[in-house]
């Protein structure tokens, strides 16, 4: 038998080993995982404009994001009634950082509807037509889903698509993230109908029929897809007051 | 009073029948799935698709061998009454590690394990094997025992993987084989095997990775290996 004293002891030194060991390579490490975070970020963006991008895309190296995103993509911050904010008033407000891609999705969800502040890249692709991006965040089965969501410069057609989730079960809901043949349906599906009307696009149990606003679901996971529809009719919704202002 | 500590020859890095033992053991006479019953909840979550399991048996392969290696070195120091934080102490340490080590070098890598590493820290396997093995045995043996267990634990994932992703989904390392196409390519023109076969939810859902390991385990006990059942 130990004496307590030499628990209290071993205990002790122990612990002061670990929590120096595990502090050190959290700080240390810091700037590298930021920036990790930062490309993965980024590239969840342009993953919306892979059509665009092309092939290249699966091999982009973190550099080449970077580039992209600097050389190509314009950041701004709309508010809720489609004003572009600028730098100074977000300051004023308390951002540190006014870049579009700084804005977090998940603190701003849980503000009051009228307060919340939109991301919005504009992507120019090499041939210099415009992509409009839009960040969404909803509801899946467990937890948080989001996606970005590109538009051509009609502010109604779809180019593609990137979902995420925090925890969907893999193989049923985890697909809108895994499943590039899920994503790739909602290329080329109209957010208006003939009238103009905001419709969005629904993601639909059983099969698609409308082709122009319905995309199938993926079988097991209703309640993901439920989530992906109502958060892209909610969340598209937002940056409608922008996009007519746009058309105007 | 100080413990007296039951020194044993320690035999250096040697690799004899003993030794080789210890890796084959796990695999079948004492695999620690089918016959010691460990770890049993991570196997039924992460054995939907084939590709997360085999990532999570390697990451536990990594991690079970060098907590028991660590344990094994400080198991004459480690005061019994705590033995058992300390080992949760030493395994959450090296799960951290591994967590922020991947989050620095592909990040891509860290996103798809993230939901993971908290079943590493809680699988049973390492706490059983730190506790019955490497707190009695030399580092090296204690070692080669983390990875004889973290194999013998990885092939039954992978098996169980296997039938539910190939059920599930139709898929085998995310490839299509069998069944019809799912809904969203529908309008595609590939066929596959057994076009007629309809993708079964339950295969997916956890319930089914109890049946496949139960009529694994029977298998393995009435099939394979009948020295397993006693029937005394």
């Amino acid at each position: 038998m130990h004496s307590t004293n030499y628990i209290i002891r071993f205990v002790l030194i122990l612990t002061a080993i670990v929590a120096i060991v595990l502090s050190l390579m959290s700080t240390g490490l810091k700037p590298i995982h930021d920036k990790n975070e930062a490309v993965y970020n980024k590239s969840a963006i342009l993953s919306a404009v892979s059509n665009e991008i092309g092939d290249k895309f699966a091999t982009l190296t973190p550099d080449d994001v970077d580039a992209i995103f600097d050389k190509d993509v314009k950041q701004l911050i709309i508010d809720m009634e489609g004003n572009i904010v600028q730098a100074e008033q977000l300051n004023a407000m308390g951002y540190k950082d006014v870049s579009a891609e700084s804005i977090d999705m998940e603190k701003e969800m849980k503000k009051a509807e009228k307060d919340r502040m939109l991301p919005l890249y504009e992507y120019t692709s090499s041939n210099g037509d415009a992509y409009y991006i839009v960040s969404v965040r909803g509801k899946g089965l467990w937890d948080a889903i989001w996606g970005n969501i590109a538009l051509k410069s009609d502010l109604s057609t779809i180019a593609g698509v990137s979902f995420d989730h925090k925890a969907e079960t893999p193989g049923l809901g985890a697909e809108i993230k895994d499943s590039k043949a899920f994503q790739e349906q909602f290329t080329g599906k109209q957010l208006y109908d003939e009238q103009g009307n905001f419709t969005s696009v629904g993601v639909i149990k059983g099969g698609a029929k409308d082709p122009k606003h319905e995309v199938d679901g993926i079988s097991g996971a209703t309640i993901t897809a439920d989530g992906v529809s109502e958060m892209l009719e909610r969340g598209i919704a937002y940056y409608e007051p922008y996009f007519e202002k746009l058309k105007k | 009073m100080a413990d007296v500590a039951v020194k044993k020859k320690e035999g250096g890095l040697q690799f004899g029948k003993n030794e080789k033992k210890l890796l084959t053991d796990p695999l079948n006479d004492n695999n620690p799935i089918t016959v010691q019953v460990l770890g049993i909840c991570s196997a039924l979550a992460v054995t939907t698709l084939m590709n997360k399991a085999l990532v999570m048996s390697i990451a536990v392969i990594f991690v079970l061998a060098l907590s028991n290696l660590l344990t094994s070195l400080l198991r004459n120091a480690i005061p019994k009454q705590v033995r058992m934080i300390v080992q949760l102490v030493i395994i959450a340490t090296l799960v951290t590690v591994v967590e922020l080590a991947l989050k620095a070098i592909d990040y891509n890598v860290y996103k798809e394990l993230s939901v993971f590493i908290g079943l590493i820290i809680t699988n049973c396997i390492i706490m059983g094997r730190l506790e019955a093995f490497a707190m009695g045995n030399s580092p090296w043996r204690s070692f080669l025992d983390g990875i004889g267990n973290g194999i013998g634990y990885g092939i039954i994932l992978i098996i169980v993987a296997f039938f539910r992703e190939l059920f599930g989904k139709g898929t085998v390392f995310g490839w299509k084989v069998i069944g019809a196409t799912p809904d969203y390519l529908i309008n595609t023109t590939d066929s596959y095997l057994f076009g007629w076969y309809e993708n079964n939810n339950l295969m997916v859902l956890f319930p089914s990775a109890m049946f496949v390991i139960g009529i694994l385990i029977w298998i393995h006990r009435g099939i394979i290996n009948k020295n397993l059942v006693d029937v005394s």
